[in-house]
């Protein structure tokens, strides 16, 4: 178990360590998980915060990942704060509940692990969890790194519970590459965080018995598109929360957050875009690119989910290829999702870049800084014979 | 002990207007269950008939909170409720004096099946809560399958009666002494037709202190194949037939609350049920014999257990 003294310091936390501490510091009113690799830690140090009265959160260790999200929208409806934590095979099997939380317009925080998904079994990160959740309703924020997992969780809290948005919202990391990597990171002070998440104060609860509501009533097709559409303009309009909750914690504490980081992009001919730790390496690799004179550069979501297409049109417009690298395949025959959606949003652009997609890192094969260049050598092959040979393919494999 | 008439004059909160059909059991199970549930109460349903016939947006049947989430969780779902319960008390965000009291309910499908895994987990919790199983034997919302309620024999559209395979093969589960198992403090079966006995055991569920569990058989005139009418009759006769005993299991101690005087032959139950139809069949009779044994070994086993510790 983590061991965390003194407020406001540095210190070198796990990914997990550092959400169940983020979780020891918001004291949410609710917690119900069941264990999975890797995001298991998460919970056992909660459970040790809970065990030693660091936080009064009921504790409701469940007997699957159903019931962990089934009790998380029980306790929300009811009223209260509500957090939970999974990867892989955990978040698969809350998928059903994924679409009842996001659907009865309920705030609940997530951490999710990423993690592949079966078969064959495998324990390692991808984002084939996360990225079949992304039509679920939810909004999905990814991380770099321990620090940024350890910030989103704060402003998810916020984003969540906005009267604005109501929606649920999962903060992804990289399994064991961020969750069981030891990071720096700057910790907030306790006071401070429960400042900037302030109190959670819902509309409704089913345990105001004085004012009876029915939640979850069958809706037919006089109602039902409707009630969705009022969902969807919702969650589109998360974005703008997102920005402003960014720049408040900005305010507060100093780091800076938007729905996207761009790497030495402005005058890049050639970029990749990549979610979550692999940006880190994949800057290695820039800045080295950059050294020799190469106009490479970097886009990494941060907001995946609502999609902010875009403003990512008019980051990535000027550029003259694209790789799309992709940590879950969609299986489609085409490319990965975040491909799919990138090259998307780049149709309205007024010269359109070339945008090609390589599956990487999946069940946790290695990406290296090497890998990085090789991506941006092709795409300077691509910018020369004006030629695409494989728009989609496995990095690395023929 | 309230009287029928007292009963009466509590204000109704499961309104009428709803979907369900005419001769339905669920509703007088659910009139009468509330009604001893005392002023506060939450109550959550499984995906099924008493969902879908109470709630079609904009109007609900429900004048106390309400909440349908899925299929297979009404149990975790209130699990999350009475957390959320406990500690938002505990917090100050309700009044220390407020006593909420939680109702999941399920039908057989929800509960004998495929919410079998969360009931079980919330029991093993021990959520201050009151499970209420309305077993109507099938899946009838969605048009009459077999679930693991189903009696032997019995036709369903997935357990057809064919000339092979004649309704359904198997035995149903003894989900009461199952759930019992867990070592919850009270798990009792009723009928809608004892009043009084359902009424009895509802109000003992709502006073213990955690997870307590009521089966209670509810007459089904389109998945029975019979008269709307006659569906307090039917409850009836498979109490007095035996088929249905009325008993509790009361901090590990069983009790049966009705003994009939002569155990009625199961076939006067059966023969009452356009699902048993097939049984009377020349070829098919063997059935209703050893479904007829299966009851009597059932009766004979629970009443050496009458008055006995369990757990």
């Amino acid at each position: 178990m983590a061991t965390v003294t003194g407020t406001k310091k540095v210190v070198g936390l796990t990914g997990n360590s550092a959400i169940a501490y983020a979780m020891k510091q918001i004291d949410p009113d609710v917690c119900a998980a069941y264990p999975i690799t890797p995001s298991t830690a998460i919970m056992e140090e909660f459970s040790g915060y809970y065990a030693d009265g660091q936080v009064s959160t009921e504790l409701i260790a469940v007997e699957s990942e159903h019931s962990a999200m089934s009790a998380c929208i029980g306790a929300s409806a009811a009223g209260a704060r509500v957090m939970t934590a999974t990867s892989s095979q955990g978040l698969a099997l809350m998928w059903e509940m994924l679409y009842v939380a996001s659907g009865l317009r309920l705030p609940i925080v997530m951490a999710v692990v990423n993690r592949a998904l079966s078969a064959p079994i495998n324990i390692h990160c991808d984002h084939s969890d996360s990225m079949g959740a992304r039509d679920s309703g939810w909004i999905q924020l990814y991380s770099e790194n321990v620090q940024e997992a350890y910030d989103n969780l704060f402003q998810a809290v916020r984003i969540a519970e906005d009267k604005r948005v109501l929606t649920p919202v999962m903060v992804c990391m990289d399994g064991f590459i961020t969750s069981h990597a030891i990071e720096n990171l700057t910790l907030i002070d306790d006071a401070e965080v429960k400042d900037f998440i302030g109190e959670h104060e819902p509309a409704y609860s089913l345990l105001d018995t004085e004012n009876p509501i029915t939640v979850g009533a069958m809706t037919l097709p006089d109602a039902y598109m409707d009630i969705k559409h009022q969902q969807s303009k919702a969650i589109a309009a998360s974005k703008d929360v997102v920005l402003e909750v960014a720049k408040e914690f900005e305010q507060r504490f100093g780091r800076s957050y938007g729905l996207m980081e761009t790497y030495r992009l402005e005058d890049a001919e050639v970029c990749v875009v990549v979610l979550s730790s692999a940006a880190g390496t994949t800057k290695v690799a820039v800045d080295e690119l950059r050294s020799k004179g190469k106009k490479v550069g970097l886009l990494k979501p941060r907001l995946y989910r609502p999609f902010p297409h875009e403003e990512i049109m008019e980051a990535l417009k000027h550029c003259k290829a694209i790789c799309v690298l992709d940590r879950a395949d969609s299986m489609n025959g085409f490319g990965g999702p975040l491909f799919t959606d990138i090259r998307a949003s780049l149709y309205d652009a007024p010269e359109r870049p070339v945008v090609i997609n390589r599956i990487f890192g999946l069940g946790g094969r290695d990406y290296t800084a090497e890998d990085a260049i090789g991506v941006y050598e092709e795409l300077f092959k691509v910018v020369e014979t004006g030629k695409v040979e494989r728009l989609s393919a496995y990095l690395g494999e023929e | 002990m309230a009287t029928l008439k007292e009963l009466s004059q509590i204000e109704e909160r499961f309104t009428g207007g709803h979907r369900l059909c005419a001769g339905c059991g669920i509703p007088p199970i659910m009139r009468l269950i509330l009604r001893a549930a005392g002023e506060h109460v939450v109550a959550t349903t499984a995906t099924g008939c008493l969902e879908v016939g109470t709630t079609i947006y904009p109007y609900t049947s429900w004048r106390i909170p309400w909440i349908h989430s899925a299929f297979e969780n009404a149990a975790a779902t209130m699990s999350g409720i009475e957390s959320a319960y406990n500690v938002l008390k505990r917090r100050g965000k309700i009044a220390q004096d407020r006593e909420i009291k939680f109702l999941a309910i399920g039908g057989d499908g929800g509960t004998y099946d495929i919410g079998f895994q969360a009931l079980s987990g919330a029991l093993e919790r021990g959520h201050d809560m009151v499970y209420v199983c309305y077993d109507n034997g099938a899946y009838m919302n969605t048009g009459i399958q077999r679930s693991g309620a189903t009696p032997f024999g019995s036709a369903t559209t997935t357990s057809p009666a064919g000339s092979v395979h004649p309704g359904k093969q198997q035995r149903r589960k003894d989900l009461t002494r199952i759930v019992a198992a867990h070592r919850i403090p009270y798990a009792a079966q009723a009928s809608p037709h004892n009043w009084r006995d359902l009424e009895k055991k509802a109000q003992k569920a709502f006073q213990i202190k955690g997870a307590c569990f009521l089966n209670v058989i509810s007459p089904c005139p389109l998945g029975w194949y019979t008269k709307p009418e006659d569906s307090i009759e039917d409850a009836k006769l498979a109490v007095e037939t035996c088929y249905w005993p009325l008993y509790e299991i009361e901090d590990g101690v069983l009790k049966i609350n009705y003994k009939p005087k002569e155990k009625k032959p199961i076939e006067e139950w059966l023969k009452k049920q356009g699902r048993f139809k097939h049984l009377f069949k020349e070829e098919n009779r063997h059935i209703i014999e050893e479904l007829q044994k299966e009851v009597d070994r059932d009766w004979e086993t629970l009443l050496s257990l009458d008055g006995k510790r369990l757990f």
